[in-house]
């Protein structure tokens, strides 16, 4: 099986390899993209067989470091996520086949390898073989973040993109090297064998969640993602937002939850839960407010990223509270909502990239009514949206209910602070699961329906064959995984007792998700029969009476005059707005989260020029983390520079004394040994 | 230990690291040029000693060289270059001297404390000692380039400091001869940058003194 993969990741290395010899020429886009589905098709399988046959054997790559030999396994875990990745690549190589024929040498170059490097993390089975992967997808993806760095916006992104990435590597590397085992050891084994304790787990424990929430997007270092998502190409942030996201959720929930051991006390989970419920309202809130597609995706993915870190960190306090039983339903409850989240952003991603295909614009002030001319994409994002918005019997709502079960179940942990905190935490994410509800009709709404806002969206086609194919995969997978959720419990048992020690055996059956002996259960399948019955007879109640054809007459307009001769779709102001809509949850809830600001220009009495409302908003991490940094850089930077000063005599010293001190140094050590 | 080998390379290496400790109090060129001589001869002795002991008879040629090079030829080439250049007899010290003594002695203390443990396990008594002793010479040598403003006592000072890992290399049984060739034809190239750059500096500026050079730099 091992075997398999790893000649699945050289094919992958290989083909970016020979990318920029083959750019240029016509099947340069067509092979690397059609490897990279191939290479997705046999993660997704290998993650489903490691599933259902169980773990592999641990193997040892041919070649190591001075850190020891580089390690792979595959167990429940990583198989988890292996499938999240494989689903999620297959579907965005075959839209980038259809679509970026022409993609540069850069892009193609990447591309596999940012796959690669999240497969080699996702089955490493030491710290070393972890943080290879781990910095392999960074710097692939930055790369790809970059590659239309001709726009100065497109630049300032990367920049930012690069920076978090850093980030994360300087967090994750002394974070691991605490971790390790005794005499050094990084694998995962010798790991678990020597749980951290004291200072050292504490001190993991914060630099884990800083590098791990860095990126996955974690309020207060998710400022990268809402710019790094539109700067891409459609197919790489699906990508990015659906597996990479997904690979640092995996890495904190490997680390923390798997390596740290089960004697961590009850705060083990604070931090994931608290920022997790965070992230959940502000993304949620924000993608309320965005006006540009990806950015507004990218924001709904934040608030996911938090849904998940709010369900890893619920595990870890049960766990440390002996409640095994709730351990596994949280457990659970992130592991089902991390792949049907991968799913159905991949799905709502490529969707937004074939609107900007067809319809040139991602601004939603620029589209409308776009289910005439592209009814498959508008029903396959109308799939996807409605997970997204988690109704019921759609895939993003078993995990969510499962969260909140959770949730309300945690006021068994003894601990009044977490139980203080995990109330608080319940409403977080009960607002942030209406919000991306309003999120998404208004997302659909905008784009999909009414009347075109702009000549351009009325002449938007479909995509070829192929970008069908990739949105009617996720949208297909979207609604089987929505409907069997029981089975994919079951099957990602191996991932929960890695996790917590304890599965869902039992409440997880075929037609039925139970949270436990005697309280509420979930019959998806039963829900979606009622609901097809009652879909079914309002549409007979409703086509019985009426003729057989139906009869387009003009929209109705508010009683506005008719549209001038040079808006042939009406006047658009005539139709809701993106700021419009976004306007109630902006009052309500935009001050003091986001700051928002909001004025009025009168003009002067007599003259003809137009009022004037202006509205915006900040996003808190800019000011509140990232002017600050800046301000420190710029501090430090000046101090360094202060060293080109010195005389000749100060520049001898400075080894001297640098010598001298790790001198003193090994003196200390040997003398405390 | 009382061994006459162990004690009699005891003696020549403590030579060697006292006469770092003269180099650092001479306030006169000729006298700093002079016991740099004296030290390099010390360290052809403990070389030749060192073959005896070891019966390495490589290490004789590695005495020879020593020998001829730092006890004879290059302390004449500075004596050379002193009078060819009329310098200031006086040397110019940065460092007070009894600043810099003081600190010299914190050096060899702190090399004793460093090596002492780390070697506690293998290594022979002679070979702990030897590189002790080796180590804080490096160190004062290191001194002695920030301690002086002048650009030939900074050039003693490094040629001390490879004297030290000389020292360290011959003590230690079994390391080739390759690696103290390497190392002592390394620093003598660096001796002959710096002697061209003291040329070049006392062309231009007129003085050794390296404070001078400061206001030179292309980037203030």
């Amino acid at each position: 099986m091992l075997t398999v993969l790893l000649s699945t990741l050289a094919a992958l290395v290989l083909l970016a390899l020979a990318a920029p010899w083959l750019a240029g020429r016509a099947p340069a886009s067509a092979l690397v993209h059609g490897g990279s589905a191939a290479a997705g098709a046999v993660f997704a399988l290998l993650g489903l067989w490691a599933l259902a046959a169980g773990p592999s054997e641990a193997m040892d790559l041919p070649f190591g470091t001075s850190f020891g030999p580089l390690g792979v396994a595959l167990d429940g875990l990583s198989a988890w996520f292996l499938l999240l990745l494989g689903i999620a690549a297959l579907c965005a190589s075959l839209f980038g086949l259809a679509h970026e024929a022409r993609a540069p040498a850069r892009v193609l170059v990447a591309y596999p390898l940012f796959l690669a490097g999240m497969a080699l993390t996702l089955v490493a089975a030491d710290g070393v073989t972890l943080l290879l992967g781990f910095e392999a997808m960074s710097l692939a993806s930055w790369v790809l973040v970059a590659h239309d760095h001709g726009n100065a916006g497109n630049r300032r992104a990367a920049q930012l993109y690069l920076v978090f990435a850093a980030l994360a590597a300087v967090c994750l590397v002394p974070a691991l090297g605490l971790l390790a085992g005794p005499g050094g050891d990084l694998s995962f084994a010798a790991i678990r064998e020597s749980p951290p304790q004291g200072w050292q787990a504490a001190l993991i424990l914060a630099l884990v969640v800083a590098g791990a929430g860095a990126k996955a997007g974690l309020v207060p270092l998710h400022a990268w993602l809402p710019l790094a998502h539109p700067a891409a190409p459609s197919h790489v942030s699906a990508l990015m937002s659906a597996a990479m996201t997904k690979v640092a959720l995996y890495v904190a929930a490997r680390l923390l939850l798997d390596l740290g051991g089960p004697a961590q006390p009850v705060w083990w989970g604070v931090p994931l839960v608290a920022l997790g419920a965070a992230s959940a309202v502000l993304g949620a809130l924000r993608a309320n407010l965005e006006d540009e597609g990806k950015t507004l995706l990218a924001c709904s993915t934040i608030e996911n990223v938090g849904l998940v870190a709010v369900g890893l960190g619920l595990a870890a306090c049960f766990r440390a509270a002996d409640l095994g039983a709730l351990a596994a339903l949280a457990a659970g409850a992130a592991l089902l909502h991390a792949l049907n989240h991968a799913v159905f952003k991949t799905l709502l991603f490529l969707g937004m990239g074939e609107v900007a295909h067809g319809a040139a614009s991602r601004r939603l002030d620029r589209l409308g009514g776009l289910i005439h001319p592209m009814p498959w994409t508008a029903a396959c994002v109308l799939v996807g949206a409605c997970a997204a918005a988690s109704l019921p019997p759609l895939s993003g709502f078993a995990g969510e209910w499962l969260l909140l079960q959770a949730l309300i179940a945690a006021w068994r942990v003894g601990d009044l602070t977490v139980q203080m905190l995990v109330l608080v935490a319940t409403a977080m994410v009960a607002l942030a699961a209406a919000m991306a509800a309003a999120a998404m009709v208004r997302m659909f709404g905008l784009i999909f329906l009414g009347r075109p806002r702009t000549p351009r969206a009325a002449g938007g086609h479909d995509g070829p064959l192929l970008s069908r194919m990739s949105l009617l995969v996720p949208a297909v997978l979207t609604v089987l995984l929505g409907l069997l959720p029981g089975p994919m419990l079951a099957l990602g048992a191996e991932a929960q007792r890695l996790l917590t020690g304890e599965a869902m055996e039992g409440r997880a059956g075929f037609a039925v998700v139970a949270v436990g002996d005697g309280a509420a259960a979930y019959w998806p399948v039963g829900a979606a029969l009622l609901l097809a019955v009652a879909l079914l007879a309002v549409w007979a109640l409703v086509k019985r009476p009426a003729a057989s054809e139906p009869d387009r007459g003009p929209a109705w307009d508010c009683g506005f005059a008719a549209a001038p001769q040079h808006l042939p779709f009406g006047d658009p102001l005539t139709q809701p707005s993106a700021a419009g809509m976004g306007q109630p949850l902006r009052r309500m809830l935009g001050n003091p989260m986001l700051s928002v600001t909001e004025s009025v220009t009168m003009p002067e009495p007599g003259t003809t020029a137009p009022a004037r409302i202006e509205m915006g908003f900040r996003d808190p991490s800019f000011a509140l983390l990232l002017a600050p940094l800046a301000a420190l850089r710029d501090a430090v930077v000046i101090r360094t520079e202060r060293l080109r000063d010195l005389s000749i005599r100060q520049c001898l010293m400075l080894p001297f004394a640098a010598l001298v001190a790790l001198l003193v140094l090994i003196a200390w050590l040997e003398g405390g040994a | 230990m009382g061994t006459p080998a162990y004690d009699v390379s005891h003696l020549i290496g403590g030579g060697v690291l006292l006469l770092s400790f003269v180099m650092l109090y001479q306030r006169r060129i000729g006298a700093v040029i002079n016991s740099f001589a004296v030290q390099g001869a010390l360290l052809a002795c403990a070389a030749a000693w060192q073959g005896w002991v070891q019966s390495a008879p490589e290490l004789y040629l590695t005495a020879l060289i020593a020998f001829s090079a730092k006890a004879v030829a290059i302390p004449l080439a500075l004596r050379l270059l002193v009078g060819r250049l009329g310098l200031h007899k006086a040397v110019e010290t940065s460092l007070g001297i009894g600043a810099s003594l003081a600190a010299a002695i914190g050096l060899v203390g702190l090399s004793v404390l460093v090596v002492l443990p780390v070697t506690a396990g293998g290594a022979t008594p002679l070979a702990r000692v030897d590189l002790t002793i080796a180590l804080s010479v490096v160190l004062l040598g290191m001194l002695a380039m920030i301690a002086r403003r002048n650009a030939i006592s900074q050039v003693i000072g490094l040629l001390t400091l490879e004297n030290g890992l000389i020292l360290a290399a011959v003590g230690v049984a079994g390391m080739p001869l390759v690696v103290e060739l390497s190392t002592a034809a390394l620093v003598l190239m660096v001796a002959l940058v710096a002697a061209v750059v003291v040329f070049q500096i006392r062309d231009r500026l007129d003085t050794l003194d390296t404070h001078v050079l400061d206001r030179q730099r292309g980037d203030a």
